[in-house]
């Protein structure tokens, strides 16, 4: 059982952290563009670099879609990759990130969750990861900034661990937290160091019929990145959903050892409740809102209310069992939703903890409210009216709205 | 030319291809095939270089060209430039 | 700067194929005899990559692969990327001492398709950058593999599929984009041209953009009998058609200097020995069009376009012909 180990408080904003957590994690190699708001990430970086700090390979590529190609290939060749965007970067990235998932390539990358436009919106929302949940990567969702640092220096472990091999998201809520300075405990180089480890490789059977290394090696070479036809393409994908199935154990392990060194937890790893064992009215959300939603439950509670939050740290993959258990008790339930799905009813997490859902005999009344596209700040009066509206809804029994809309003037 | 085709588990993560294209013979592909005069044939090796298959080779031991029937298109590139018209492309 | 390799036929014919037999182009694809000679030119530890395209496609239907070299493959636009990556990483491995061999070379291959256009951005980024690696341009003159659509590569009255010789226009009516000299004017250290009927040729400049210290460019002509409508046994004579015509004439560019080689010099000091250019499209069914009394200006036209960039090319190089 190891011991909380000590740390030093640093001021950073949620960029700053996150290069800070790259920093020390033995990255190899950086391809990264600027795009507002992660610019701090690659700017703090060059830094590091500029001043010997760090041993890594930054490569100031031309655009986001040479970004994380170069990240992938480099990961091919055998080293740890580190890249950072936001929403241009990461919908221009698009085609790549399912390239990269799918050559099983544990590519870390940091998203400062960004609007995508049009019309152009540089502030937070989630409609850029969101439009990625198909993509293969595994995205985590950060509260704060402390957790952003937690999660990046995690998501080595979880990418490049043999039964996961998936590329990971760690997403922070643009400018909310990306440039909001904050305690940031940060843990010793060299305890980072160990934690993430050296890399390791599966082996594969190449062409030449032996077992060897998977990575780019003149000595042992592999083809990676062949034409699949009709015949074994599924296979690949199926094989792709085996890693994201091993990710739910594996993230919980992770985030449990990191725990105990840390001393920090954020839930099991996948899932953090709120005052949800007793809690009749709860709110689901993502990101850095959960904090506002926590001091409004706080104050419910105060009054007697029993109000609660769960609050999805790992949205892919999505835990499933996870959510099912936490809202066992819960009678109605409001989703926040930080994008829209256009044309779908409602937001993406709306559709997938009602599908989740689905399958209980017993499940609760589950509502959607879209809110704070492009930057728009949600405060605590308009989320006490979300949990306003679930208790009327308990009190008739009848749900008037399923969609609605947040700070919206109509 | 089918294969026992592997499921899911078995075949290695990413599509690492796991069969040299030495196994697939495209030899059969040939209408035409390229039959070489051995008087007229001065060793220059153009043929060895040129043909887009690899499928002409120089045999060091018995210090003569061989022509692999097994990977051979028939495209006639061998057949046309040769210096000294040696090769005649013959129906298969 | 270069090692100045010396190999005789025989050694080449002896060097066994790291671009190997049993691949599904198709008879008489020129791409795969550039492919072929380019890793002949290999010198040690390499490290290939190609973009999507006919080369990627017929090297690597799964589980099959063609590919004696550690090989990746990701999309199409990002060769240049690629390479990057590739580089980026052997760099810092060697650095960390992750990786024990002494030089490993990175070959990038691409077409046409993947250069002239969507390709470029990635590949000037990739040479801006100054990565140590080669990129081979294949250059069959359309997207190939996708049907024969016209690409920036694809010359003047040329039809393809999306620039059909039709009643009122004749092919394409642009001009080949000059990659090799727009990769010049980067001031990377070394770009070359080369065509496979001049194997010897190929083979060296291959071999010296494998041996440049930083980014090299090598823009070989291709001929693809499929989408050009040519005899499949007519593909390397093509090639030195082309050279012969002065339609695509081998020069290297050492840092930033034009030289001309050999085959085209020829040309420059005895004009008498330049071909019309009627003699090569003649050849070709997707010139069949210009042979029609409607379009026969379009070949004066290609003429006249092949002179003047052929003069221009020679004021380069410091020469000039006796007009």
């Amino acid at each position: 059982m190891e011991s909380v180990v000590k740390q030093k408080v640093l001021a950073l904003n949620g960029d700053e952290a996150v290069a800070y957590a790259a920093k020390q994690s033995d990255v190899d190699v950086v391809a990264a563009y600027p795009v507002t708001p992660q610019t701090i990430i690659v700017e703090k970086f060059s830094e590091y670099v500029a001043n010997g700090e760090v041993e890594t390979e930054f490569v100031c590529v031309e655009s986001e879609h040479s970004a994380m190609t170069a990240c992938l290939t480099a990961s091919a060749t055998g080293a740890r990759t580190f890249t950072a965007t936001a929403a241009p970067g990461l919908a221009l990235m698009h085609e790549m990130l399912f390239v990269a998932s799918g050559c099983r390539a544990p590519v870390v990358m940091a998203v400062a969750n960004r609007a995508l436009s049009a019309p152009i919106n540089i502030h937070g929302d989630h409609s850029d990861t969101m439009a990625e949940r198909d993509s293969g990567w595994i995205q985590i969702y950060a509260e704060n900034s402390q957790e952003a640092y937690d999660s990046v220096v995690q998501a080595f472990r979880i990418a490049e661990n043999m039964e996961v091999l998936l590329p990971v998201i760690v997403g922070l809520d643009g400018f909310t937290l990306s440039h909001t300075l904050e305690n940031v405990h940060g843990l010793p180089d060299g305890v980072v160091r160990k934690f993430v480890g050296t890399r390791q490789f599966p082996l594969v059977t190449s062409h030449e019929g032996k077992p060897v290394p998977f990575k780019l090696d003149p000595e042992k070479p592999i083809t990676i990145g062949p034409l699949a036809l009709q015949n074994y393409y599924f296979e690949f994908k199926r094989q792709q959903e085996d890693g994201m199935t091993n990710a739910l154990k594996i993230i919980r392990q992770v985030h449990k050892e990191y725990a105990q060194i840390s001393g920090r937890q954020y839930g099991d790893g996948l899932l953090e409740p709120y005052n949800l064992e007793d809690a009749e009215i709860a709110v689901i959300c993502l990101g850095s809102t959960a904090g506002t939603v926590k001091t409004v439950v706080n104050d419910l509670r105060a009054e007697g209310v029993k109000a609660g939050l769960l609050r999805i740290r790992t949205f892919r993959p999505l835990p499933v069992e996870g959510i099912i258990k936490a809202l066992q008790n819960v009678k109605a339930v409001a989703v926040m939703d930080r994008s829209m799905s256009f044309g779908g009813h409602g937001g993406p997490v709306f559709h997938e903890v009602r599908h989740v859902l689905y399958d209980v005999s017993e499940h609760p009344y589950v509502v959607n409210y879209i809110y704070g596209l492009g930057g728009r700040d949600t405060g605590p009066s308009q989320i006490r009216e979300i949990y306003e509206d679930l208790q009327r809804i308990l009190q008739t029994q009848r749900v008037e709205k399923p969609v609605q809309y947040v700070g919206l003037r109509e | 030319m089918t294969t026992q085709e592997k499921g899911w588990k078995e075949i290695p993560p990413a599509g690492v291809c796991w069969k040299p294209s030495t196994e697939y013979l495209t030899g059969d592909w040939k209408t035409y095939k390229p039959v070489r005069d051995l008087e007229k044939c001065t060793r220059c090796l153009l043929c060895v270089i040129f043909c887009p298959d690899g499928a002409i080779h120089w045999n060091g031991e018995k210090e003569d060209i061989e022509f692999d029937y097994d990977f051979c298109k028939g495209c006639g590139i061998c057949a046309n430039e040769c210096p000294t018209e040696a090769i005649e492309m013959k129906l298969e | 700067m270069f090692s100045e390799w010396k190999f005789t036929a025989k050694d080449i014919a002896k060097k066994p194929d790291l671009f190997t037999s049993g691949h599904r182009a198709c008879a008489g694809c020129a791409p795969a005899t550039v492919l072929r000679l380019v890793m002949k030119a290999v010198r040690g530890p390499t490290i290939a990559t190609n973009v999507t395209g006919c080369m990627e496609v017929v090297s690597t239907i799964y589980p099959y692969t063609s590919w004696a070299v550690p090989w990746v493959h990701t999309a199409f636009e990002n060769a240049g990327a690629n390479a990057s990556g590739i580089e980026a990483a052997i760099k810092i491995l060697k650095k960390k001492g992750r990786i024990k061999q002494g030089q490993i070379d990175v070959i990038a291959f691409a077409g046409d398709g993947g250069t002239y256009d969507i390709g470029i951005q990635a590949l000037s980024g990739a040479v801006e950058r100054g990565h140590d690696f080669l990129y081979v341009l294949y250059d069959n003159e359309a997207y190939m593999n996708t049907g024969i659509q016209r690409s920036g590569g694809t010359p003047h009255g040329a039809s393809t599929t999306t620039s059909p010789a039709g009643a009122v226009i004749p092919g394409k009516l642009e001009y080949k984009k000059p990659i090799a000299d727009i990769m010049v004017a980067h001031e990377m250290p070394y770009v070359a041209t080369a065509s496979p009927y001049y194997w010897r040729d190929l083979i060296t400049k291959a071999r010296k953009g494998i041996e440049v210290n930083g980014p090299a460019f090598l823009h070989a002509f291709a001929p693809c009998p499929r989408g050009w409508r040519s005899d499949p046994s007519k593909s390397i004579e093509l090639s030195r058609l082309a050279v012969e015509t002065c339609i695509f004439p081998l020069w290297e560019a050492v840092n930033g200097e034009y030289q001309l080689s050999a085959p085209s010099k020829v040309i420059a000091l005895r004009p008498d020995r330049e071909k019309p250019v009627k003699e090569y499209l003649q050849m070709q069914g997707r010139f069949r069009h210009l042979f029609t009394p409607k379009f026969e200006k379009v070949t004066e036209q290609i003429q006249r376009i092949t002179d003047e960039r052929w003069q221009r090319l020679l004021k380069k190089c410091g020469m000039s012909t006796t007009a």
